[in-house]
């Protein structure tokens, strides 16, 4: 009975993921075992040094913004009546259910150098330009505001779930208790959530460590690859530049760091289910 | 500790009127039950009294003050609900502490207050537990303790035992009652189980389609009902109601249920009944008042027989069942009688507890 999923996990998880290994283990031209030579070069080189700390930083601000506009948005719509929550979610679900290559395609657009909609905006109301994307910081910034614009939506989604399943009562006992507002968030939505924030966090986070439509199709990891994260640094050293084992080592970095995060991440989870239950 | 009072309370869900314009007075130190059907708005009303539902007209007040203004937390209430409403992530210490943490109560205050409740309600041992970790009996041992710990003005319980099995009600019910005679705090108590409601009260409130049928002592509602509601509802197996006809003849009173059964009215009831001689009316009996013969020279022209359809034998007494013109009527004799479906039986009607209620009104005459 477990043969076909025992198959489609080899064939798609486990013979890639060791396939990956192998090659990164390999010269540039394939004909040779090197060991872990491509990854001591990887170390020594500060382009790489720099998409780590980029990546670091791209995921972990986009995933933290994503996690307080997902938080702030489920709220205000889990307050809505019943009806207008309907029209609200499904508004809002919008930038996620669109493909992200069509809409890193028009965010691109809007941030144009010289068709900029913003530009246009922000030139009319009598304000500099702003090179979204030809200034390494403003790059940085565009990149995680569309991440955090597509990201979002999917919070949105868990974290309303999440709050719908906190029992009325709850808040009812914490208000005879003396509870307000900001103290019934605080000591009951919070903890009653812990768990789904922790793992939709962990999801998001390594969805967006391992992203690459945005960042390609906006900057393609420019300028100076400034903005440059593991999969678009692996891509263009693997596909651009030819040395595909030199793009399996970089891609392979991304794997501790996750597993780490999901270790701890998940271990915070099971404690707390089993004293919640 | 304070005196809780209700005026003409209405509450409205859209077109659905709730609580359809109540007034009720509780002394303090009362434990008053409400008591009624499903939907009958005796929950709504309780949720009005701890804010947890806006008043759409009338009047609350807790210690004279009027608070139908006033959020939950500055009412000075503590409330028990159904699911006890425990919060899963906090250990019971923190479940009881939590409400005093939040009045800004010292550390030594708080747990002087946690621990004396603990003692109070034998969970001293559990007090760094989670709710998954506690029984159902616990678990709504911890939720009083949640609300003694306050030392509120008023307490509130929702139906506090329906989630316990039959044995540990009966177990509960007690400890309940126990701690409000420690405690002796304001209580209005809500509960859809007249047993419940018959045991704890010391004034039970009966309510039915958002009204108040009666208000009265748990003695005063089982023997002087004033609706067939309410003689319906308080007693357990149910009055029964029979259709009868009420004559006179020779200046004494009897009451026909079939051609061969007529029962006597007593003397003393006969100038109550006078005016209503030659009516069809309902006869309310409680199956207890229909035993078999107990040779006390009680009951001697009120006799008949009947033949048994069911035969319910309950250890300390037996039920049995019977049909008169179609009204099927329910007895309660004793353990020992040998009789069994089918069989014939003479029993005995003790009319001094007769009610003869108006199926126009349906008022008990």
């Amino acid at each position: 009975m477990c043969l076909p999923l025992i198959l489609v996990i080899v064939g798609l998880i486990v013979y890639p993921a060791f396939y990956s290994i192998h090659l990164s283990m390999l010269n540039k031209a394939q004909t040779r075992f090197i060991g872990l030579g491509n990854f001591r070069f990887l170390l020594s080189r500060d382009t790489f040094w720099m998409v780590v700390e980029q990546s670091a930083i791209f995921a972990l601000s986009a995933v933290f913004f994503k996690a307080i506009i997902g938080l702030i948005t489920a709220h205000l719509i889990n307050n809505l009546p019943t009806k207008g929550q309907r029209k609200w979610r499904g508004m809002l679900l919008v930038p996620w259910v669109i493909p992200l290559a069509l809409s890193s395609l028009a965010w691109w657009w809007l941030f144009d150098p010289t068709l900029s909609a913003f530009n246009w905006v922000l030139t009319g109301l009598g304000l500099r330009a702003i090179p979204w994307l030809s200034d390494p910081y403003w790059a940085r910034f565009s990149v995680i505001l569309v991440n955090v614009w597509y990201g979002a939506p999917f919070f949105l989604i868990m974290y309303l779930a999440a709050l719908k399943s906190v029992p009325e009562q709850l808040y009812e006992a914490a208000a005879i208790d003396g509870a307000n507002a900001w103290q019934r968030f605080v000591h009951i939505t919070l903890p009653m959530m812990r768990n789904i924030i922790a793992i939709t966090v962990l999801f998001s986070l390594i969805v967006t460590f391992a992203n690459f439509d945005i960042v390609q199709i906006l900057t393609g990891g420019g300028p100076r690859n400034m903005t440059h994260v593991f999969a678009t640094y692996a891509f263009l050293l693997g596909i651009r530049s030819g040395d595909l084992p030199l793009g399996a080592a970089t891609s392979l970095f991304m794997f501790p760091i996750l597993a780490i995060a999901a270790i701890f991440i998940l271990r915070g989870v099971r404690k707390r289910g089993r004293e919640i239950g | 500790m304070a005196e809780v009072a209700l005026r003409q309370i209405v509450k409205r869900f859209g077109d659905v009127e709730a609580v359809r314009s109540i007034d009720l007075d509780i002394p303090n130190n009362e434990f008053v039950v409400l008591v009624g059907p499903s939907g009958c708005g005796k929950t709504t009303t309780l949720r009005m009294i701890a804010g947890l539902e806006e008043v759409t007209s009338g009047e609350i007040r807790i210690g004279g003050e009027v608070v139908n203004d006033l959020p939950p937390k500055d009412r000075d209430i503590a409330m028990v609900f159904q699911n006890y409403a425990l919060y899963p992530h906090m250990s019971v210490f923190e479940n009881m502490a939590f409400g005093l943490k939040l009045r800004k109560f010292n550390k030594a205050e708080i747990r002087q207050r946690v621990e004396h409740a603990a003692r109070i309600l034998d969970i001293t041992e559990l007090l760094d537990r989670r709710p998954k970790a506690l029984s159902g009996g616990q678990r709504q041992r911890v939720a009083m303790g949640r609300a003694i710990v306050r030392n509120p003005k008023v307490f509130l319980f929702d139906e506090p035992l329906s989630n316990l099995d039959a044995k540990l009600r009966v177990q509960m019910r007690t400890e309940i009652k126990r701690v409000h005679q420690k405690v002796k705090t304001t209580t209005v108590y809500v509960t859809h189980d007249q047993v419940e409601a018959m045991t704890l009260a010391d004034r039970v409130v009966v309510m039915n389609q958002g009204r108040i049928e009666q208000i009265g002592t748990p003695q005063e509602l089982y023997h002087h009902p004033k609706t067939r509601f309410v003689a319906g509802f308080i007693g357990s197996p149910a009055m029964n109601f029979i259709p009868c006809r009420l004559e006179e003849s020779g200046g004494r009173m009897r009451v026909r249920i079939s051609d061969a059964i007529v029962l006597p009215v007593p003397a003393s009831r006969s100038a109550r009944y006078r005016s209503a001689a030659g009516r069809e009316l309902i006869l309310g009996l409680r199956p207890e008042h229909v035993t078999e013969p107990r040779h006390n020279g009680r009951g001697e022209d009120s006799d008949f027989t009947v033949t048994l359809d069911v035969v319910e034998p309950m250890g300390m007494e037996t039920m049995v069942f019977f049909t008169v013109n179609g009204t099927e009527i329910c007895g309660r004799v004793a353990p020992e009688t040998a009789a069994g479906p089918g069989a014939t039986m003479r029993l005995v009607a003790n009319m001094e507890h007769m009610h003869l209620i108006d199926p126009n009104t349906n008022l008990v005459l």
